[in-house]
């Protein structure tokens, strides 16, 4: 029973897919699954994809409530760049590193919340209500930086970037227990479920006692704070704040992220853990382009085949000719 | 006699007509300068070097920013003509769409000069564009390491542009030229790192995995410093010692590089120079002075920079122009 | 085959939508100079029969008729050709255009191939003019109030068609002065010669403009009437299919035990929503409430609930004086709802029925303290059981499930919330017959287990059933409340027709 209960998991269309692009990577690229021990971390294509992936399993992570929440978050990109630049900016101003990284959290945060206001007390449409963000962050960390990259040493944001612990990179780490939390977070509580009913049906369920508003505020704000973890692990990776390409367009391989995971765009049923599984996805694909030596003009159209072929995969025709049903739990006891 | 040539040609003639014109200057002029805006650390230090140069030749500069649209060019240029200022700068932001406000600018009897990029509009509109040869850059940047390896065997990997930017077409194109006829080079791997410092070390770690944890690898060719920056990152990351291990040569000459590079880390870069009002300003005073039509295409230096450049004392001289 | 003297008509139309018939055989003839009153409740067929005669929707039975001619109506543009008109509930124009290229809109006057906008303004002014309409045809249309836009839409339908105009619950977003005036241009153009159908959910209107009503019943024609010939009642009876020969037989008319007073709302009332209404009630009583649609009654629901917040009076709690601004201070105190629209407002398509069931008792926990799924499973088996709910699963998404099983899902949703006072907004509509009967059968136990509830419907004999009393909704306003041996379909009808006429005492 657990046996089959486990290899019925397996079958779920994402991980297939993972599995597919991961295989596809090592037949062009037999090394690809190679790892070694390297200065007291694992060196490999296959930790690159982890890490490299993290940034944007962290926003997908924040997204994947968003979307459930028939919403969407366009300004994360921006966010990251905002976040990026004021810790950045505070360092080499001579604050703390620890402070530096607090700052950048809550003004990730209060950028979130201000995305929930938008959307939750006055109405806007999540679509434009971020959109203003996605400009306006942008601007803000240009600001911040006065227009130039602001490199840095400090060891603690390094750390972020490029640190590892227990062998993994620290990105990765931190991808692991934000999805760790999170997931606790929505499904230990009854936040996830309340999330999947606004999503499904608003007025429904602000009549059934759901305080959406203020639902509402929180995944806005959780994918600003997730926004801003990931800005700090992309200038840690680079040691500089980079206002005008932090984060640039990272927002869309987000929602790629999480719909590649199964969260509709109309909201509705949503899984944390697919969500970064779609993330992995995406940066495996990226990772395996990189090594295949196939020349750049190719990338865009190989990665759109790609995740065509992904989607295919997943889309409700493919799953009922493939994938064997899970039985139906029984009702009552 | 290939076009390169002449224009390189052409570009040492300018040099030595503006150095012969020196004399005649430019102060008490008002000069309009409609920039593009500041979407990265170059062109910040184009408007700082810009300035710079205004003040120490006594010019009056209206400085314009555009935010990247060419309607708030067309504004502020019209703006400039309606001032009746006595010359007008313009970094375009796109190639086209020009015309109208040119011939404007034209009517009026304001000399209107082009800068770092060029325009499709009638030559007569304008009187002279300043801008880099970017194949140049490619290919002093390909020269170096031709000397620098010399008769060794050296795979080099190259970090492109943007894929179908300009300068990504002209920088690979003038370096495949200096390698070409070198058996000993080849460009073994080549990818696009969107001119950023993340792309660039992502795919540099790519790099490195995809050849034998960089054994085959002897040297880096990137096609922007911030690219290098990162790909400098990876092969710390990977446990070698770049400059030494892997050959790093980039273009732009942005201060972080010559951290590097007096750091050991990197090995040379080519300066795409931010000063282009220094040559304008010369070609405006000798027109002034006694109606010298100017080239119609002047080309800044693409000077080299390597250990031996001073790189700390170029780093001070730069990073607080805003790269 | 003319003579018949109908400028537009259907004989024996049938519209069957999968195994539902939404007509069955209506006949409906509109002579010219005519006004024609289309009465029914939701669901009757009025609007199939419009889509119809107005060319949306072909007829899988029976034929339509113009001047005598049976023509097959393929599109609307058809239908306009034919010189039907219809104006639409919401305006359908462009509001971000022109008066005048709103009016004009398919068919400019052109000058060469280019619109000649100074003639077109001109014939606008004329056009509007005949309307009692001075605005000035170049001004954005969305500028002018939803009732001049409601006549620029008339005018344009008659410009373009000139024979027959359709107007479909025209005066649901107007005020008095505004129906007064739309009143003399459809008098107006009844002088000129049109043929008008107007559809309206307000009596008064049917009895002021119309010379005819056809009043449509479960998709059959129930009658057609010269107005002259019939009273308020008379309506009301059709509509709602209530034969005032039994009245008075309803048994139950001796006084319940009365419990305590739960709840009192006093002037409570919202603007533009529902006139101010005193409203006591105590545990283990049944209210009723009775009307026709666009009465006030969902209104007045969604006040008590807090889904819309009441913005004068105020509502005492077991004597206590209490805030009821939101659904969540509602919940709080122990109340529930099952709104009108079950899919819009009721249920969680995608979610389990188990979800649909614990969602609002989850809600009263709070974030913080999560029903395991176990819990869940014990809590929806139990209310499922009691409710009989007929699904394969408990984890299956309730979209899958029947109406009448939707129903008992939210029934079952308040129920696990241990409430003492439900709000039941026309629980058994659109539900089949077992479901029907399980759920009045529900509204008596719980009325006997103590409970208070208000109940809204519209079918009378099954309010009559289990009512301890019963107020009548009409405009807006509560206009009547009956109990003791009042609690009969006469009187309701009466009561819903016209107050004045069937106020007791």
């Amino acid at each position: 029973m657990t046996m089959r209960r486990a290899l019925s998991r397996m079958a779920n269309p994402q991980l297939l897919a993972l599995v597919g692009v991961l295989l596809i990577n090592w037949i062009l690229f037999p090394n690809f699954f190679r790892i070694t021990w390297q200065d007291g971390r694992l060196f490999g294509s296959v930790i690159d994809v982890l890490n490299r992936g993290a940034p944007v399993a962290i926003l997908a992570i924040g997204m994947v409530g968003v979307i459930a929440t028939k919403g969407v978050d366009l300004s994360v990109g921006a966010v990251m760049a905002v976040a990026g630049a004021v810790a950045a900016t505070l360092v080499v101003a001579g604050y703390p590193a620890p402070v530096a990284v607090v700052a950048a959290l809550l003004v990730g945060l209060l950028c979130g919340l201000w995305n929930g206001f938008l959307v939750a007390v006055l109405d806007i449409q999540p679509i434009v209500a971020t959109l203003v963000l996605m400009v306006a962050g942008r601007g803000i960390a240009q600001l911040i930086t006065e227009g130039f990259i602001v490199t840095f040493n400090d060891p603690l944001l390094v750390f972020i970037g490029t640190g590892s612990l227990l062998g993994l990179p620290m990105a990765t780490v931190i991808a692991i227990a934000m999805l760790v939390l999170v997931t606790l977070l929505v499904r230990k509580t009854a936040i996830g479920l309340f999330i999947e009913a606004v999503g499904v049906n608003r007025a429904a369920a602000t009549l059934a006692g759901i305080r959406s508003r203020m639902l509402l505020m929180l995944v806005y704000g959780l994918s600003g704070l997730c926004a801003a973890v990931a800005g700090l692990i992309v200038a840690g990776d680079i040691r500089g704040a980079d206002a005008n390409n932090a984060g640039l367009w990272l927002e869309l391989d987000a929602i790629l992220a999480v719909v590649i995971g199964g969260t509709s765009l109309l909201g509705g049923r949503f899984s944390v853990p697919l969500a970064v599984v779609g993330a992995l996805i995406i940066q495996a694909m990226n990772t395996g382009i990189l090594v295949s030596g196939f020349p750049p003009e190719f990338n865009l159209i190989v990665k759109a085949a790609l995740i065509f072929l992904v989607l295919i995969i997943q889309s409700p025709l493919a799953t009922r000719v493939v994938v064997v049903k899970r039985p139906v739990r029984e009702a009552g006891k | 006699m290939s076009i390169i040539t002449k224009l390189a040609l052409a570009a040492g003639l300018a040099t030595a007509l503006s150095s012969a014109v020196l004399a005649q200057d430019v102060s008490g002029k008002v000069i309009g300068f409609s920039q593009i805006g500041s979407e990265s650390g170059w062109r910040a230090a184009e408007t700082a070097v810009t300035r710079q140069q205004a003040e120490e030749r006594g010019v009056d500069l209206k400085f314009a920013d555009a935010q990247q649209k060419q309607e708030n060019q067309i504004k502020a240029i019209r703006g400039f003509i309606a001032q009746g200022v006595d010359a007008i700068l313009v970094a375009p932001v796109v190639a086209t769409g020009w015309d109208d406000v040119l011939a404007e600018a034209k009517e009026a009897e304001i000399p209107v000069v082009l800068l770092d990029r060029g325009v499709d509009a009638p030559e007569d509109l304008y009187l002279t564009s300043v801008a880099s040869d970017q194949v140049k850059e490619g290919r002093v940047a390909g020269e170096w390491l031709v000397e620098a390896v010399g008769d060794e065997d050296c795979n080099v990997v190259e970090l492109q542009g943007t894929v179908g930017s300009t300068p990504a077409i002209n920088r690979k194109a003038g370096f495949e030229e200096a390698i070409a006829g070198h058996d000993n080079i080849t460009i073994s791997q080549s990818q696009t790192g969107d001119f950023t410092r993340s792309k660039g070390k992502e795919v540099m770690e790519a790099f490195i995995k995809a050849s034998n944890n960089a054994a085959d690898i002897c040297a880096v060719y990137a096609h922007n410093d911030d690219m290098a920056v990162g790909a400098i990152q990876a092969i710390k990351d990977a446990g070698l010692k770049p400059g030494e291990d892997i050959l790093v040569v980039s273009i732009d000459a942005v201060p972080d590089i010559f951290s590097a590079i007096a750091a050991g880390e990197a090995n040379a870069t080519v300066e795409l120079t931010p000063n282009m009002a220094g040559p304008a300003f010369d070609a405006l005073a000798a027109y002034w002075a006694d109606g010298t039509e100017p080239e119609k295409f002047i080309i800044t230096e693409s000077k080299l920079y390597t250990a031996d450049s001073d790189p700390q004392g170029e780093y001070e001289r730069r990073k607080d122009l805003g790269y | 085959m003319g003579g018949t003297g109908y400028a537009l008509e259907a004989r024996g139309v049938v519209k069957i939508f999968g195994n539902h018939v939404a007509l069955d055989a209506v006949d409906f003839g509109l002579r010219a100079g005519e006004v024609h009153a289309l009465l029914g409740e939701n669901g009757a067929g009025k609007s199939t029969l419009i889509k119809i005669l107005t060319g949306a929707y072909q007829p899988d039975g029976g034929e339509v008729l113009v001047d005598g001619q049976p023509v097959s109506l393929d599109t609307p543009q058809q239908a306009q050709a034919l010189g039907i008109g219809t104006v639409y509930q919401e305006v359908n124009l462009l509001p971000n255009r022109s008066v005048a290229e709103n009016l004009f809109l398919g068919h400019q006057p052109t000058w060469f191939g280019l619109t000649d906008r100074r003639k077109m303004e001109r014939d606008s002014r004329a056009i509007l003019k005949r309307y009692g309409l001075d605005i000035d045809p170049a001004s954005e249309l969305g500028a002018h109030s939803v009732a001049v836009q409601q006549i620029v839409a008339i005018a344009r339908a008659v410009e373009l068609s000139g024979k027959v105009l359709i107007l479909d619950e025209p005066t649901a977003s107007l005020d008095r002065n505004e129906v007064e005036r739309l009143f003399e241009i459809i008098r107006d153009l009844k002088a000129h010669g049109l043929a008008i159908v107007f559809i309206t959910h307000f009596l008064e209107q049917v009895f002021a403009v119309s010379d005819y009503v056809t009043v449509l019943r479960n998709g059959r024609l129930i009658d057609t009437r010269k107005l002259d010939d019939v009273t308020r009642t008379d309506v009301v009876r059709l509509m709602l299919g209530k034969d005032i020969a039994f009245s008075g037989a309803t048994g139950l008319a001796d006084a319940r035990p009365t419990g305590e007073v739960l709840l009192d709302f006093t002037n409570f009332g919202r603007k533009r929503s529902v006139h101010p209404f005193n409203l006591t009630i105590h545990k283990g009583e049944v209210i009723g409430v009775a009307g026709l649609l666009g009465s006030g009654r969902t209104e007045m629901a969604r006040i008590m609930f807090g889904a819309d917040a009441a913005d004068e009076g105020e509502v005492k709690i077991a004597g206590k004086p209490t805030s009821i601004s939101r659904p969540t201070d509602a919940i709080a105190h122990g109340f529930g709802f099952c709104p009108e629209d079950r899919k819009a407002e009721g249920i969680f398509g995608d979610l389990s029925v188990r979800e649909n069931i614990i969602i609002a008792l989850q809600g009263k926990l709070g974030w913080f303290s999560a029903l395991t799924r176990d819990e869940q499973m014990e809590i929806a088996g139990k209310f499922g059981e009691a409710m009989d709910i007929r699904a394969a699963s408990l984890d299956m998404p309730v979209k899958l499930l029947s109406g009448g099983n939707q129903q008992k899902v939210i029934l079952s949703r308040w129920l696990a919330t241990d409430p003492a006072f439900l709000i039941l907004d026309e629980p058994t509509r659109g539900i089949d017959v077992g479901a029907h009967a399980e759920i009045v059968r529900t509204i008596n136990r719980l009325r006997d287990e103590g409970l208070a509830l208000v109940v809204i419907s519209s079918e009378i004999d099954e309010v009559v059933a289990y009512s301890s009393r019963i107020v009548v909704m009409r405009d807006r306003e509560l206009v009547a409340e009956l109990s003791g041996e009042n609690i009969s379909p006469g009187v309701i009808v009466q009561a819903i027709a016209n107050h004045r006429e069937g106020t007791p005492t």
